[in-house]
């Protein structure tokens, strides 16, 4: 499995994908330039986390104007994986890749925190190996991750069984004390409608090892390659 | 992209730029210059100087920019050792840690412009240490901040503390360095006078250190980076050289403004562009801005430079050469180029977005020139601006009256100590600092291993087995009450603090904040402090490799508590094994290391229970907490340690409460009082050099006999058992009680939210 990890100007968890699927995952992965066109044929596209163009205008606004992204669209659009991790998840609600839009988080506030999220669909490449339900530990990183859609789209989404990851507390349940950005029905991650377009506020990308924390996020990364999740030696967990 | 003319052998002196007004004694008081320190430049310069010279010798000679009262005393600091590759002098210190892999780092104040403008203020301070770092060739890796408000009740507080958190989050996590610790007090003696300092950490090849260095006279001098405005214009030398007064806010256009998202560009142009070999030297431009940098790296080298100030990318029109001279635009680097790279320089600044032109040249004249349309403004030795003028300024003991000695409420009457404790965790000091550090990314760059909330953060160092501890420290009550023990305390906790982590103490960066040094019992505060700095970092072999003073932290003749900001650096050779503080399995063992004396003067516990502020500091006796750290350590690497936790404000109670409450799951203790000891001094006294630890029943014996192997008092004061904090007869409360009082400090005391929905 070939990944690429486009870099804009101001991405910022970039690097951390690629070590993620090539240090802990063991993957090809490489960066592509936000100039360029070639997506030297990746099977998976990821945007990443960061303040791409300083979130000129709006978060994500201006990246969809990136040459990269024209490749990006056309290659969506032959059923190829794309991965939007937080500002990659702005990006493509920008580009209409996914419908929606992430807007400041309710509390006004930037929150940095691990918080459980509940795998609503194994159906997709991204989550076809979790059990259904199963509840995750991620961490998110937002100012802006308040997911919301008018009244239809959310029907449609729940509908289709589009919304991937949901967030929920330690009994599972999709409660407001739960939600940390106020996101529409604690809507974590959606897919577009061809279920190759993955986008999610959490970071997988930052949980793949459990000497930092935790490493249900591998997962994701494994699935999609079709990988059994393995971590390298050099995460051992801390203590006698 | 035109090169600069060449203008060596201009005839006659310089004359100043397009409507300067004339220079008179009276304009140079005005730009803060004594009038010995103006006759000085007479003599140097043989003329009278012209308005841009003014200006430049205004900066330069700035307490901010020339350390002239401070520069003597700092000399007596420790500064060298085995694993110091770069002491004091450059951009940042740089220390060693093995695997080929080098650490520079540094700790910088931006405590008079937070107090202005808040959000600016301290993301500019972020942006400033960030440019410091990876000036040196360095990565970022990590920041901490060390925070300092008024009283929580006062009016400014609430606005500043939501003001600076806000800044240092909105900057570090656009510029994608993780904020990883710091801390942050509260006390009256900081209501006129707030105190931001940030502290970086970043990783270089050991052998690729880059200086600040105008070397190799005829290579061109490029600017990269940000336009240049008219923002932060004499920043150093009347916002950071002077004390507040009723005028203050109109000092507002001096607060620089940041741009993380350029910083970021920056940061990735640069660090590009070190990995190649185009670059002679850089150097970032801070206060002073485009003169500080050019004159340090001219200085620096023994050479000169000249600049044509009209080639600057200037972002507004009708600037004038004394603007560009002295504007502190964000976001600015400045490059020394081999000659006949600056093509290769351009293309990747032009690769990452960024402005960039050649607008000077490195000399053989050991002269600073600059050139203004064609016309000389600036023609000054270097020799004179390099070398400032230094004070031995007067110190003197200040009196001690009679309110300063404290007299201690009767404590031998039984009292509700569980209260007292409940009390304590829900105050402004010892609350948890939650609010603040979830708006900061901890994360990215996956490399943190212990995030907030811990005695020290633990980043790992990929591609090897080890990882840094990072901390800072400052007891300022204990700074007051006796300067030079509250110095000493300081360094001894910060390296406490790294031990509890499981690290070595390698490295410290010092960040001196204190009062106007024109008063003498200030600068006996000073003088105090570097010398408890010294002996402890001796004692402790934990050599200053970098620095920062910040002196004029007062406000209409009130000064701050003198606050000697302690930010430290340690080493694991394995990142295995790192410690937390908190409890973690029932039935482990409970052991306390250290003694405990009957001493309550200066503690948390007599100021807000008792609201008595007073005394001398806690004994401190180096030797002993020496040995207390080579215990830990040695206990650490045999795999004895469950937990590892320091205790410092509050006591032994609070720090048993934030092993119980601090960590993932709330867990309980079932432990036994002192009896020999006065029960509020046993729960609360904040007396050195002790640690609570947690181990196995089976590890024991081998604690003990390490322990009697160092003279480290011992003491097995319980268990981890059930669900409250059970302490003899003296306290029993339930955990989620005191957890839920210690989580809501600082939201409900300062009214600015739980921060999440």
């Amino acid at each position: 499995m070939k990944w690429g990890v486009v870099t804009f100007p101001g991405s910022n968890d970039d690097a951390d994908v690629v070590y993620a699927l090539t240090t802990v995952l063991g993957d090809d992965a490489r960066q592509l330039w936000h100039k360029d066109r070639d997506l030297q044929r990746v099977d998976c596209v990821v945007l990443p986390g960061g303040f791409s163009y300083g979130d000129y205008l709006r978060c994500g606004a201006m990246a969809k104007f990136s040459p990269i992204m024209t490749s990006v669209r056309e290659h969506a659009e032959r059923g190829g994986l794309v991965l939007g991790i937080c500002n990659g998840f702005q990006i493509l609600c920008e580009a209409g890749l996914l419908p929606g839009a992430l807007i400041r988080n309710r509390s006004l506030l930037f929150v940095c925190e691990t918080v459980r999220t509940r795998v609503e669909t194994t159906a997709t490449p991204f989550t076809s190996t979790f059990g259904p339900g199963e509840i995750l530990r991620l961490p998110i990183k937002h100012g802006e991750g308040c997911y919301v859609a008018d009244a239809e789209t959310i029907r449609r989404l729940e509908d289709e069984q589009r919304v991937v990851l949901r967030y929920v507390d330690a009994e599972g349940r999709a409660t407001p004390d739960a939600n940390p950005n106020g996101s529409l029905n604690n809507i974590a991650g959606i897919v577009g409608p061809g279920r190759n377009v993955f986008g999610l506020m959490p970071h997988p990308e930052h949980a793949v090892e459990r000497l930092l924390g935790g490493d249900d996020g591998l997962r994701f990364f494994a699935a999609a390659s079709g990988r059994h999740a393995r971590q390298r030696p050099l995460s051992v967990a801390p203590g006698p | 992209m035109q090169g600069v003319p060449d203008f060596q052998g201009m005839p006659g002196a310089p004359s100043g730029g397009p409507s300067a007004p004339a220079v008179t004694p009276r304009l140079a008081a005005e730009h803060g210059l004594t009038p010995e320190e103006y006759s000085r430049i007479l003599d140097l310069l043989g003329r009278t100087p012209t308005y841009e010279e003014l200006g430049v010798f205004s900066v330069m000679w700035s307490e901010h920019c020339s350390y002239k009262s401070s520069r003597l005393l700092l000399k007596s600091l420790p500064t060298s050792g085995p694993a110091v590759l770069q002491g004091p002098g450059e951009n940042a210190g740089v220390i060693d840690v093995g695997d080929g892999i080098a650490v520079a780092l540094k700790i910088e104040s931006h405590n008079h412009p937070s107090f202005i403008e808040p959000y600016q203020g301290a993301a500019t301070g972020v942006g400033g240490i960030l440019r410091d770092i990876f000036a040196m060739g360095a990565r970022p890796i990590a920041s901490l901040n060390s925070l300092r408000f008024g009283s929580a009740d006062h009016p400014r507080t609430r606005y500043l503390l939501k003001g600076v958190v806000a800044g240092i989050g909105g900057y570090g996590n656009c510029v994608g360095v993780p904020t990883v610790g710091g801390d942050l007090y509260f006390a009256p003696g900081y209501d006129g006078n707030i105190l931001v300092n940030v502290f970086t950490v970043g990783v270089l090849p050991h052998d690729r250190i880059f200086r600040g260095y105008a070397a190799g006279p005829g290579n061109p001098i490029m600017y990269v980076g940000a336009k240049t405005g008219r923002d932060g214009i004499h920043g150093a030398s009347l916002l950071a050289s002077a004390e507040f007064d009723a005028t203050s806010e109109q000092k507002r256009p001096a607060v620089q403004v940041g741009d993380p998202f350029t910083e970021k560009l920056l940061i990735e142009a640069c660090l590009e562009l070190m990995a190649g070999d185009a670059l002679a030297g850089v150097q970032d431009m801070g206060a002073a801005g485009l003169t500080s940098s050019s004159v340090e790296m001219a200085g620096r080298a023994g050479t000169g430079v000249e600049l044509d100030l009209s080639a600057v990318p200037l972002r507004e029109a009708g600037m004038t050469p004394y603007d560009v001279l002295l504007s502190e635009s964000q976001e600015r680097m400045l490059f020394v180029v081999k000659s006949g790279r600056e093509e290769e320089v351009a293309a990747h600044c032009r690769r990452w977005d960024l402005d960039v032109a050649i607008i000077g040249r490195v000399t053989d004249d050991a002269t600073f020139r600059a050139r203004w349309q064609g016309r000389e403004v600036v023609a000054i030795p270097v020799r004179g601006l390099a070398d400032p003028p230094a004070y031995r300024r007067p110190a003197a003991e200040p009196q001690r009256s009679a309110a300063d000695t404290i007299v201690l409420p009767a404590l031998g009457r039984a009292q509700d100590h569980a209260d007292a404790l409940e009390r304590l965790l829900a105050s402004p000091n010892l609350c948890s600092r939650e609010w603040v550090w979830r708006q900061f990314d901890q994360l990215v760059g996956s490399n943190t291993v212990v995030r907030p909330g811990a005695d020290a953060a633990v980043i790992r160092l990929k591609g090897t087995r080890r990882a840094l501890a990072l901390t800072v420290d400052c007891n300022s009550r204990y700074c007051a009450l006796d300067p030079y023990l509250g110095t000493v305390i300081a360094v001894a906790e910060a390296a406490r603090n790294l031990v509890a982590s499981g690290a070595r103490p390698v490295a410290v960066s010092d960040c001196l904040n204190f009062g106007n040094p024109e008063r003498p019992e200030i600068m006996w505060q000073f003088h105090q402090a570097i010398a408890g700095l010294r002996d402890a970092c001796v004692a402790l072999e934990t050599p200053v490799v970098s620095g920062n003073v910040s002196f004029y932290n007062e406000t209409e003749g009130r000064a701050i508590p003198p606050t000697p900001t302690i930010a430290m650096v340690g080493l694991l050779d394995d990142v295995g094994s790192h410690m937390t503080p908190w409890f973690r399995t029932e039935g482990d063992m409970v052991v306390l290391l250290g003694y405990t004396r009957e001493e309550l003067d200066g503690s948390e516990y007599l100021a807000v229970i008792h609201g008595a502020v007073g005394g001398t500091p806690p004994w401190i006796d180096l030797d002993a907490e020496r040995r207390l750290h080579a215990l830990c350590l040695v206990a650490c690497r045999e795999g004895l340690l469950r937990s590892a936790h320091d205790i410092a404000e509050g006591g032994l109670a609070v720090a048993l409460a934030e092993c119980c409450i601090g960590g993932p799951e709330l867990l309980g203790v079932q432990l036994a009082a002192d009896g020999g000891i006065a029960p509020a001094a046993f729960l609360f006294a904040e007396s050195q050099s002790r640690m609570i630890v947690s181990v196995r029943r089976r590890a024991l014996s081998r604690l003990k006999d390490l322990a009697g192997a160092e003279s480290v008092p011992l003491s097995v004061l319980g268990e981890v058992r059930g669900q409250r904090l059970v302490i003899g007869d003296l306290v029993d409360a339930d955990l989620a009680r005191l957890r839920t009082a210690w989580q809501n400090g600082l939201p409900q005391r300062l009214a600015v939210g739980a921060g999440s929905e």
